[in-house]
């Protein structure tokens, strides 16, 4: 056995895009353990519910993260909903599942470029974000904002799209399938990527499932798990299934997310094709929540949990999120062990880490 | 060969122009809608404070006797829930957002002398109005309790 010895990783790390610190326990090149912690940028979002009533926490939520933040603010509003009881008019939904899957789409790029950056392949890396621009135009130009919405209301959303917008949406869908293709292949086939990628940071499908991970991470390793499938939003009347790869290493992670930006395209080509043609886009919701709920939304990075509880009062008594992130954080310390301290920043990486939200 | 598989779509983005603008020195594009900062049509504003009480940030805050509104400009979010709120609907969302700078980003909306004029005017005519009303409502109290009190000592009497 070699000595031991302890390396800081993060908060500032070149691959980090966000601050979280993890101490590496390695013998010569090898990491035999990795200690987490985290809590360099927590907000205290989630205490706020006793100063702004539920109306106002639909902005705060969307907050809580900058890549997944219309899925924040939609998870917290179905879940009002669901207290409140009312019923979501069906064009909200399908407006709903658009805007949450070009936010699906713009992550996965986000999370491609960076992968390409962490493994050095830096023209890779500014093809992804300029096709990841396009897609920010689309949501800017539905929204108004680049990343975050504020388009979600307990009941509905405040915002149409309107028909040539739509279009619009469509033909920009044809340029980035087209253009993705050509980032497709080279991820996928390309031999330098394959030999970063290839057989690193294995995590099985029983420790996937013993360590709780979630997303395209638990996917990755053979896990069949989306949330979509559990029916919110308009994902029951559209046809997907999840992409799951069986190898669990970090090709397998790569893969399940870039097929994932298709899939995305094919259900936002899907949701446009079947949106009704009606004038109302919310429930009006009357006097003050009383209840409690648990949502689960499937986020880019993974299931999302929103609980929350109130009692006949403007203000809620507990909000609670549980992000992908931090269900993913145990696979990821386990994933560590046995690796070299060289691939330690990539695999950290191929979680798609998003501290903001797990400290909220 | 699969090792170079990207070097054609690299050669070719070598002659490509630029994806990207040259701000500041070409002006940027925003759609339309987009959500930049909050404007107010200060004459409209009655001064009732439902944006102030909507504000997740708490960043503005209005005057109605001296007839003025004020935001934080580094402090809004730009969620635009003020503007669904408001009901005169004097509040708009217009593109362009905040640039960065040193200062404090608060700023302050008087509204102008002609229309605090007319403010102050509208108010004298309500305080008269509700002078007035509050007259005649004593009036009508005293005579009921005039017409009252015969009808007591009927009572009384009979009893
Ligand atoms: S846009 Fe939002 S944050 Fe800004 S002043 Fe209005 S309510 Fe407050
Ligand atoms: S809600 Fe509108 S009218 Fe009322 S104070 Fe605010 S800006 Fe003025």
């Amino acid at each position: 056995m070699g000595k031991r010895s302890v390396i800081p990783f993060g908060p500032q790390h070149p691959v980090l895009p966000e601050p979280i610190h993890i101490d590496l326990v390695i013998e010569d090149e090898k990491v035999v353990e990795a200690i987490p912690s985290v809590g360099f940028i927590h907000r205290g979002l989630e205490s706020l519910v006793d100063k702004r009533d539920y109306n106002q926490m639909t902005y705060v939520v969307e907050r809580t993260c900058g890549i997944c933040s219309f899925q924040h603010g939609m998870g917290y509003c179905e879940a009002m909903e669901h207290v409140f009881g009312v019923d979501v008019p069906a064009r909200a939904k399908y407006l709903r599942t658009i805007w949450a899957e070009l936010g699906r789409m713009h992550s996965h790029l986000l999370w491609l470029g960076l992968l390409a950056d962490g493994f050095g392949y830096e023209n890779l890396f500014y093809q992804c974000w300029r096709v990841r621009e396009k897609v920010l135009d689309m949501q800017e130009m539905t929204s108004g904002g680049r990343l975050i919405f504020s388009v979600n209301k307990v009941g509905g959303v405040i915002k149409d799209i309107e028909k040539e917008k739509l279009d619009i949406i469509l033909k920009t869908m044809d340029e980035v399938e087209e253009e993705l293709t050509v980032i497709k292949d080279t991820f996928l086939l390309d031999y330098s990527v394959q030999s970063r990628l290839q057989g690193v940071g294995i995590v099985t499908k029983e420790q996937a499932h013993d360590l709780g991970c979630a997303g395209p991470f638990a996917r990755a390793s053979g896990i069949r798990t989306d949330m979509r499938k559990l029916g919110y939003a308009a994902y029951p009347d559209l046809d997907f299934e999840p992409i799951i790869s069986a190898t669990g290493d970090s090709y397998a992670r790569c893969y399940c997310r870039i097929m994932e930006i298709f899939q995305s395209i094919d259900l936002i080509r899907q949701a446009i094709g079947k949106i009704p043609n009606e004038t109302d886009l919310f429930t009006p919701v009357k006097g003050n929540p009383d209840g409690e709920y648990f949502m689960r939304v499937e986020q880019p990075r993974g299931e999302a949990v929103y609980y929350v509880k109130a009692s006949g009062k403007q203000y809620l008594d507990r909000f609670r999120v549980r992000t992908p992130t931090f269900a993913n954080l145990p696979g990821l310390c386990e994933m560590l062990k046995n690796t070299q301290l060289s691939d330690v920043g990539l695999l950290v990486l191929t979680i798609d880490p998003c501290i903001s939200c797990t400290e909220r | 060969m699969s090792i170079l598989k990207y070097a054609p779509e690299a050669l070719k983005n070598l002659f490509k122009p630029p994806v990207t603008t040259k701000y500041p020195f070409e002006p940027a594009v925003y759609p339309e809608g987009a959500r930049g900062h909050i404007e107010i049509t200060i004459d409209d504003c009655i001064g009732c404070g439902m944006c102030v009480r909507s504000c997740p940030c708490g960043t503005l805050s209005v005057d109605k006797m001296a007839g003025t509104w004020s935001i934080d400009r580094f402090d809004c979010i730009a969620c635009g829930y003020c503007v669904e709120k408001c009901p005169k609907k004097c509040l708009t969302m217009v593109e362009g957002y905040q640039t960065p700078g040193a200062k404090e980003g608060k700023v302050t909306y008087t509204k102008s002398p002609e229309q605090l004029e007319k403010d102050r005017i509208a108010r004298e005519e309500q305080a008269k109005k509700a002078a007035a009303a509050r007259e005649a409502a004593a009036k009508k109290a005293a005579e009921a309790a005039k017409q009252q009190q015969p009808s007591g000592l009927e009572q009384a009497a009979k009893k």
